[in-house]
């Protein structure tokens, strides 16, 4: 006879998932009690569960296997739904579990009983309450399974505290494989192949095809296909912002991040191209702004590659849908385009981007700005010139919500897949700090470069403890603006500066709180900076240190993210600094499509000019 | 059942569905209708042939392209083991309703007899006040068998079963 707890802890060393995030409470002491002990099963003692939810998902986004985190009942599970919702946004495999109260006493609403599977249905890709001891190995087994295939995704499982206590009846407990009926993973459509070959038809007879690589080419693990796919073709990607990584941004045809604070060449790219291949992405509208206008050049082709048969055709049109696990499709890809680049007949490719790409990927480049804004504080485009200059390609970049995020996700040279880890789906600010966490508990090795604003960074700041007692190393960079600053530049652009609850200093004037102060009552060194000379030391100083080491940026409270395309509005449409919607036309010219036209064609018209952007009074 | 955007170009659609029965999938299943502004009209559940599976028959209200999301969903759930959009013309469809009225008098009682026997129904249960009716058949038979009914006597309450549906023929729609 085998207890409960010790079947859970049984299945979580035989899968390799001894590195748990949690905090404990009342309906989970038995769990916790079980490892106690025991040397294997390491629990990272967070400081609020949602920091659980959030550093299991970082540690999955990170290393790209399970993240595990596990809470107690009623408000410690409740606490975990933040989390469970932002890892189900972004497709991140996370094993939740709660205690529960016990069996005979659920419906009663008993202390601290919360209904946790009705709670999360909407947010998980699975839910279980286990009823019964003999249940346990199963549905473990099963919940592991399901978060880490197919679209991978968080699965949540209530604990009743008899349960934990109970006796297995079972022989053997644990079953070494599961069958779940109608769940089939490994997803490749009998008519996936002879779409791939369609694709390619398509692709090699297109004038400006284009890659749109999402989260997905992460999450299946196929950059590397992706880029000996790109580089026999050479046509250019442009990625989503969790797509970010997949491709060095150093690659000659890496455009960059589109969408709404993508780069204006990305966005450019897609409104010209007349064959877009997008893979493992789900058209959020951040990505493609008015959906009618979306790609943008008449009659452009759409081929969607996913996984899941739900977002082909839910917000873009497919022309050719493909559903696969993008790995799969790839090496079809592959395989199928290396056969034709043999064949002389076959071999063919029309894509005029070899003549432009030079220059459209020298075009809006990362100013090094060296002087300080309009009030004297630092802009944030100088944070990231020195950002790029100091990290390495396996540093992790985490970031919070907003501009911090946008800043970093617009300007970021990153060279590797899994070094960029934000909330994109649901935008969750407080996510950055407990999934930096998360990310360090995964890749000790590496620095991790937290990217955050003032106001996310407060959401979850009692995590300094966390990294204090853990001794993790995680090197926290707070742009401190003063503002909850993503919400301010709306309320700049859209609701005349009526800043309506958004600015975060003391009635004083006084920039606080003091995150230096913070930083040294966790036990922890910190650093203001308030010249743009001295970031780049800064940052290096907080490389040096062996802890966890906070540099408060003082930065222009009123500087703004740009481009910024109009909420709602197409891909080509852009605010200027003088808050007119401007057309990318007016900065690229539109592509040749024929000879006489690209004749004297110039890519670029005007040099980017968005830098510590102030809006300007409008124009008339 | 729900009744969120409402279009002209709606149709009725009746979707099969094969589940685990395991608790909670109802919840799962209709949680996804709310959740994405999905319309159900109508929805059965009762045990499949096989222990362990429940069977749904859910008609479903949308457009071309939300009939498919609907599907695609549906398909999503771990839970669905399978999901078939049935169509009218290959698949069998009926609905079940027990209706109660109110009888005045012994004129009243016969017409309803009458109708019941147009429809092939059952009286089932008779007071001196009520009585007590069944028909089964596709919906727009139930339904023409009820508004005829509430032409000549008061109608105090109805159930419907929401409508159950197979496959035609030798397709079906089992675990192998
Ligand atoms: C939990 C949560 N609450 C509210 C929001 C709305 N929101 C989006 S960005 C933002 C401001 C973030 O402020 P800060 O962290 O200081 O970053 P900044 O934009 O100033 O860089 C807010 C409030 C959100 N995304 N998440
Ligand atoms: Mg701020």
């Amino acid at each position: 006879m085998i207890k409960g707890t010790a079947i859970i802890k049984n299945v979580l060393k035989s899968t390799g998932n001894t590195t748990i995030f949690g905090y404990p409470g009342g309906a989970i002491m038995p769990f916790y009690d079980e490892i106690h002990e025991d040397a294997e099963i390491e629990n990272i003692l967070v400081r609020h569960e949602q920091s659980a939810g959030h550093a299991a998902d970082g540690f999955a986004r990170a290393s790209g296997n399970l993240g595990v985190c596990v809470t107690t009942s009623g408000p410690g599970a409740t606490n975990l739904i933040t989390a469970l919702a932002n890892a189900y946004y972004d497709s991140s495999p996370v094993l939740a579990f709660s205690g529960q109260v016990p069996t005979k006493l659920i419906g009663n609403d008993a202390f601290q009983e919360a209904d946790m599977v009705g709670s999360t249905v909407a947010l998980t890709k699975q839910n279980y309450q286990v009823k019964h001891v003999d249940d346990l190995g199963r549905v473990f087994k099963e919940a592991i399974y399901i978060a880490t295939t197919g679209r991978p995704g968080p699965v949540f499982i209530d604990l009743p505290k008899d349960v934990q206590n109970g006796e297995c009846t079972l022989p053997d407990p644990i079953p070494d494989q599961v069958e779940i009926i109608g769940y089939n993973p490994k997803v490749f459509s009998t008519g996936a192949k002879l779409q791939v070959k369609r694709a390619l038809d398509l692709i090699m007879d297109a004038r400006y095809p284009l890659v749109l690589a999402g989260g997905g080419v992460a999450l299946s693990h196929s950059n590397k296909e992706l880029e000996e796919f790109i580089n026999l073709l050479r046509i250019p990607v442009v990625y989503t912002m969790m797509g970010k990584g997949v491709l060095s941004d150093d690659h000659p045809y890496v455009l960059g991040m589109l969408g709404m604070h993508g780069r204006k060449r990305a966005n450019f790219a897609v409104s010209e191209a007349d064959v877009i291949l997008a893979l493992g992405t789900r058209f959020s509208d951040r990505i493609t702004g008015d959906l009618s206008q979306f790609p943008g050049y008449p009659d452009a082709k759409v081929i969607h590659v996913d996984i899941d048969t739900a977002e082909i055709g839910k917000n873009v049109p497919a022309d050719i849908p493909i559903v696969a696990d993008l790995k799969l499709a790839m090496e079809e890809f592959l395989r199928q385009l290396k056969k034709r680049l043999k064949n002389p007949d076959k071999n063919t490719i029309n894509s005029w981007w070899y003549r432009y790409i030079k220059e459209l990927k020298e075009s809006s480049g990362i100013p090094d700005v060296k002087i300080p804004g309009k009030t004297g504080r630092i802009v944030p485009e100088k944070v990231m010139f020195e950002l790029n200059k100091v990290i390495q390609p396996d540093d992790i970049i985490v970031t919070e919500v907003g501009q911090n995020q946008m800043y970093a996700a617009h300007y970021l040279n990153l060279r590797k897949p899994r070094t960029w880890i934000s909330s994109g789906g649901l935008g969750t600010m407080g996510f950055g700090f407990p999934a930096a966490i998360g990310a360090k508990v995964a890749k000790p090795g590496v620095e991790i470069w937290l990217c955050a604003g003032d106001g996310s960074f407060q959401m979850n700041l009692p995590e300094l403890a966390t990294v204090k007692q853990h001794d993790l190393k995680i090197n926290i960079v707070v742009l401190n603006n003063q503002y909850l600053g993503m919400v301010r530049q709306w309320q700049e652009l859209f609701f005349e500066k009526r800043y309506a609850c958004t600015n975060l200093a003391c009635k004083d004037g006084l920039y606080f709180p003091d995150f230096v102060k913070l930083a040294e009552a966790y036990g922890l060194e910190g650093m203001r900076v308030d010249k743009p000379g001295d970031v780049h030391d800064a940052l290096k100083q907080s490389m040096a240190s062996d802890e966890s080491f906070l540099i408060e940026i003082v930065a222009e409270p009123e500087s703004n993210v740009l481009p910024m395309l109009s909420p709602g509005g197409a891909l080509n449409s852009f605010y200027s600094r003088r808050r007119k919607k401007r057309s990318i036309y007016e900065w690229y010219a539109k592509l040749p499509r024929n000879e006489f036209e690209a004749k004297d064609y110039k890519v670029e018209i005007v040099e980017d000019d968005d830098v510590n952007v102030y809006f300007e009074k409008e124009e008339q | 059942m729900s009744t969120s955007k409402r279009k002209s170009s709606d149709t009725r659609v009746p979707i099969a569905l094969l589940v685990y029965d395991h608790p909670g999938v109802m919840m799962k299943v209709t949680g996804l209708f709310a959740r994405r502004g999905f319309n159900i009209a109508s929805i059965s559940v009762g045990h499949s042939e096989r222990e362990g599976f429940s069977r749904i028959t859910i008609v479903a209200e949308g457009d071309e392209a939300t009939i498919e999301q609907i599907i695609k969903q549906l398909n999503k759930l771990v839970d669905v083991v399978k999901v078939q959009h049935l169509h009218p013309d290959r698949s069998t469809m009926r609905e079940f309703a027990l209706v109660k009225v109110d009888v005045k008098d012994n004129q009243a009682r016969q017409e309803i007899m009458t109708l019941v026997e147009i429809y092939r129904g059952k009286v089932i249960d008779v007071t001196t006040k009520t009585m007590t009716v069944e028909v089964s058949g596709s919906e727009q038979k139930v339904d023409s068998f009820i508004d005829l009914l509430s032409e000549f006597v008061h109608i105090k309450e109805i159930v419907r079963s929401g409508l159950v549906a197979l496959l035609r023929g030798e397709e079906s729609i089992t675990l192998d």
